[in-house]
C-alpha cells in the first residue's frame, strides 16, 4: 500500500464481507458454510448478498447441527476443499468442540504429517451487547491451549480484511474470533488492502513507560486507555496481539524489555487463561527487566450478566486500565 | 419348497470366492498374531479385534474404487488391509515405529494412509461421521463420482453426530456409504439396553435414507448389499446405510473379562463363523479343496512373518522430531 493510497470509509463488517467475496472470487475450493450465512444474511450481516452472488453451493446454509458441520468441513478440507465455517458465537462452538479438538487439531500429527485440514473457523467471540450468559463469553483463550489449531482475532479493519486469505492459504486449521462489538466499527482502509501476515503482534501505539498487551474487543478499550494516559503525562505502548497460537512471546518481550512495565487485558476470565500464559511467558524470558509485578485486568469470574451495569462491571474497561496503570507509575513513576 | 442356500449365488465363481475367503483369512491370522504381540508386549496402548466381524469389511471394501474413500473406526485393521494399506506398514504402526502407515503417531486406532485414501483410524465414537460427510460433500461440489464409505458402530448411534449426519447426508443428496457395524454391543453396552430401537436401519430410513438391514455374517451377502448400495451411491442417488449385523467374537480390547456378556451367546454367534462357514459351503460345492486352502494359509502366513519382520527390524523416530507435524512447516511454540 502506497501512503497516498486511496482510502474508503468501511465498517468492520464490510471488511470482513469483502475478504470473504474475495476468496470465494479468488480460489473455487472456497465456500462458506454454517447457520443462517445464506438466505438470512448472516446472523451479524456479514454474509448479506453473498448467496444471490455466489449460489447455494458455495454459500452453504446448515441445519442447527454444529458438530457435523464443523466436522463436514474438516472432511471438505482433507478430500480438497477450502472452507470457511461460520459457528454463530463461541459458545455454540462448544456443541462442535469434539470436532476441532479430536479431529482438526490432531489429524496432522496423528497421521504422521499426511493429512492437512485447511479449514477456517470464524465465529462471534466476547461480550458488551447485554446477550448474557450464553452468548457473551471470551473463549479463544481456550482454543489457544490447543497445538495443532491457530487462533487470531482481527481487532482492527485491515486484520479483518486481510487474515482470511491468509488463514485459507496456511495448511492447518485457523480458527478466527470476530469480538461482537467490532462488526459496527467504523474508520478508513485502504481500497487496496489485501492479505496481512498472521504470525506478528502488532504495536499499534509506541510508547516507552509501560506495555498493554491486549487483543480483539478490548483493542480499543486499551488505545482509549493509553489516550487518556498520556494526558497526564504516561506514555503507555499497546501490543495486539493478534494471533493467540501461535503466540509472537518475541514482540511481547521486545515491548516489555523497552517498558519494563506490563500490563495483561484480556476480556477471558483469569484463571487459567491467556493472560495467565502471556504473564507466564513474560516471567520467563524478561523477569530481570520488569520494574513491577505483571498486572492483569480481566472479566469478573462469573458467567456474563444480562443488566448492562453488571455486565459493565465485569469486563475489562478502559478506567480500569488507567486507575491500573496510574497506580503501577505512582510508586515507581 | 426349502429355501436354497445363499451360496447359490449365480454369478459368485469359484476364483472370486476363493478371493473373499482368502480377505477374511489375512484379516483373522493378522490379528490372531496381533493379539500374541499384545502379549508378548510388542503392540501395547488399545488393540480392538475385528475377529468375528471380518465378513463386513471383506464385502463392503469390494465395492470401492481406488478414487474413494475411507473414513473407518478404531477397530480398522482389516478395512486397512484390505483398502490396500500393507500388512508391513500397519504392524509398524502397531509397534510405535517410523516405518509405520502413520510413523508412530497414531497406533492400532489411529491407521491413516492418504496414498490408499483410507483416513483413519478414528476413535472418538462417532467422530468419523462428520468428516466423511464432508468428504462425499467436496466430491458433490467437485462433481466427482466418488464414494465416501464410513464404518461405525452400533454405539455410534447413540452418539449426536450420528442424527445431524444422516439429515446431512439425506439433505443434500450426499454420495456416501454408511456402513453400520452393528455387533449388538457399545464396548460392554447391549444395543437392547442402550436404544429404545433396536432395529438401526430404521433409524437411517427416518431421515430419508435407503436403508437395509444385511447379514453381517455371510461375506456374499455383505458384497452383495455393498455393490449395490455402491452403485447407487456413485450414480448420484444419495446417501444409502447398510446395517450389517454381526458379532464380536473376542473382547472389545485386550483389557475386557466380558462380564456383560454370557458365554454361551459367544458359543452360539461362532457358529455363524463367516470364515468357517464359508470355507465349508466351498468346500460342499467342490471350489475349495485342502491344497486351496493350505495355499491361503501359507501365503496368509507369510506376509504376515514378513510384516514382523518388516517391525521388528523399523526404526524409532528421533526424539528431536517429537513436535513434527503438530503443524505443518516450521514448529511454532
Amino acid at each position: 500500500m502506497s501512503p497516498d493510497a486511496q482510502k474508503v470509509k468501511i465498517t468492520y463488517r464490510e471488511a470482513m464481507r469483502q475478504a470473504i467475496r474475495d476468496a470465494l472470487i479468488r480460489d473455487q475450493r472456497v465456500f462458506l458454510m454454517g447457520e443462517d450465512v445464506g438466505a438470512y444474511g448472516g446472523c451479524y450481516a456479514v454474509s448479506k448478498g453473498l448467496l444471490e452472488e455466489f449460489g447455494p453451493d458455495r454459500i452453504r446454509d446448515t441445519p442447527l447441527s454444529e458438530s457435523a458441520f464443523v466436522g463436514a468441513g474438516i472432511g471438505a478440507a482433507m478430500n480438497g476443499m477450502r472452507p470457511i465455517v461460520e459457528i454463530m458465537t463461541v459458545n455454540f462452538s462448544l456443541l462442535a468442540l469434539d470436532q476441532i479438538v479430536n479431529n482438526a487439531a490432531t489429524i496432522l500429527h496423528m497421521s504422521g504429517g499426511q493429512i492437512n485440514i485447511p479449514l477456517v473457523i470464524r465465529m462471534t467471540t466476547g461480550a458488551g451487547r447485554q446477550l448474557a450468559a450464553q452468548h457473551s463469553h471470551s473463549l479463544e483463550g481456550w482454543y489457544a491451549h490447543i497445538p495443532g489449531i491457530k487462533v487470531l482475532a482481527p481487532a482492527t479493519l485491515e486484520d479483518a480484511r486481510g487474515m482470511l486469505w491468509t488463514a485459507l492459504e496456511d495448511p492447518d486449521p485457523v480458527l478466527i474470533f470476530e469480538h461482537g462489538t467490532l462488526y459496527n466499527m467504523e474508520g478508513e482502509m485502504a481500497v487496496d488492502a489485501g492479505a496481512v501476515e498472521i504470525s506478528k503482534a502488532a504495536v499499534r501505539r509506541a510508547g516507552t513507560d509501560v506495555s498493554l498487551i491486549t487483543y480483539g474487543g478490548t483493542l480499543g478499550k486499551t488505545i482509549q486507555a493509553a489516550e487518556q494516559l498520556a494526558a497526564s503525562g504516561v506514555d503507555a505502548e499497546v501490543v495486539d496481539l493478534r494471533t493467540l497460537r501461535p503466540l509472537d512471546t518475541e514482540s511481547i518481550l521486545d515491548s516489555v524489555m523497552r517498558t519494563h512495565r506490563a500490563v495483561v487485558i484480556d476480556e477471558g476470565w483469569r484463571s487459567g487463561s491467556i493472560s495467565a500464559e502471556i504473564s507466564a511467558r513474560i516471567m520467563e524470558g524478561a523477569f530481570y527487566e520488569l520494574d513491577l509485578p505483571v498486572e492483569r485486568i480481566c472479566s469478573a469470574e462469573v458467567p456474563m450478566p444480562y443488566a448492562r451495569h453488571l455486565e459493565e462491571a465485569a469486563l475489562p474497561q478502559a478506567s480500569t486500565i488507567v486507575a491500573t496503570v496510574t497506580r503501577m507509575m505512582g510508586g515507581h513513576g | 419348497m426349502a429355501l436354497q442356500p445363499t451360496i447359490a449365488t449365480p454369478n459368485l465363481d469359484a476364483g472370486h470366492a476363493i478371493a473373499l475367503l482368502r480377505d477374511m483369512v489375512r484379516i483373522r491370522r493378522f490379528e490372531e498374531k496381533a493379539a500374541e504381540l499384545y502379549s508378548a508386549s510388542k503392540i501395547r496402548g488399545f488393540l480392538h479385534l475385528y475377529i468375528g466381524e471380518e465378513a463386513v469389511a471383506v464385502g463392503a471394501m469390494r465395492a470401492l474404487r481406488p478414487e474413494d474413500a475411507v473414513v473407518a473406526t478404531y477397530r480398522e485393521h482389516g478395512h486397512a488391509l484390505l483398502r490396500g494399506v500393507s500388512a508391513d506398514s500397519i504392524m509398524a504402526e502397531m509397534y510405535g515405529k517410523q516405518e509405520g502407515c502413520s510413523r508412530g503417531r497414531g497406533g492400532s486406532m489411529h491407521l491413516f494412509d492418504a496414498a490408499t485414501r483410507f483416513y483413519g483410524g478414528n476413535a472418538i465414537v462417532g467422530g468419523g461421521l462428520p468428516l466423511a460427510i464432508g468428504f462425499a460433500l467436496a466430491d458433490k461440489l467437485q462433481h466427482r463420482q466418488r464414494v465416501t464409505a464410513c464404518f461405525f458402530g452400533d454405539g455410534a448411534v447413540a452418539e449426536g453426530e450420528f442424527h445431524e449426519c444422516m439429515n446431512l447426508a439425506a439433505l443434500w443428496k450426499l454420495p456416501v456409504l454408511l456402513c453400520c457395524e452393528n455387533n449388538l454391543y457399545a464396548m460392554g453396552t447391549a444395543l437392547k439396553r442402550a436404544q429404545s430401537q433396536t432395529d438401526l436401519s430404521l433409524k437411517a430410513a427416518a431421515y430419508e435414507i435407503a436403508s437395509w438391514p444385511v447379514d453381517g455374517m455371510d461375506v456374499v451377502a455383505c458384497e452383495e448389499a455393498a455393490q449395490r448400495a455402491a452403485l447407487a451411491v456413485r450414480s448420484g442417488e444419495g446417501p444409502c446405510f447398510l446395517e450389517f449385523r454381526t458379532y464380536r467374537f473376542r473382547a472389545h480390547s485386550m483389557y475386557d473379562p466380558q462380564l456383560y456378556r454370557d458365554k454361551r451367546e459367544v458359543e452360539e454367534w461362532k457358529k455363524r463363523d463367516p470364515i468357517a462357514t464359508f470355507q465349508n459351503r466351498l468346500t460342499t460345492q467342490g471350489v475349495l479343496d485342502d491344497a486351496n486352502m493350505k495355499r491361503i494359509e501359507d501365503e496368509v502366513a507369510s506376509e504376515i512373518e514378513k510384516a514382523i519382520a518388516f517391525a521388528e527390524s523399523g526404526t524409532w523416530e528421533p526424539i528431536e522430531d517429537l513436535t513434527r507435524f503438530a503443524y505443518s512447516g516450521e514448529k511454532p511454540t
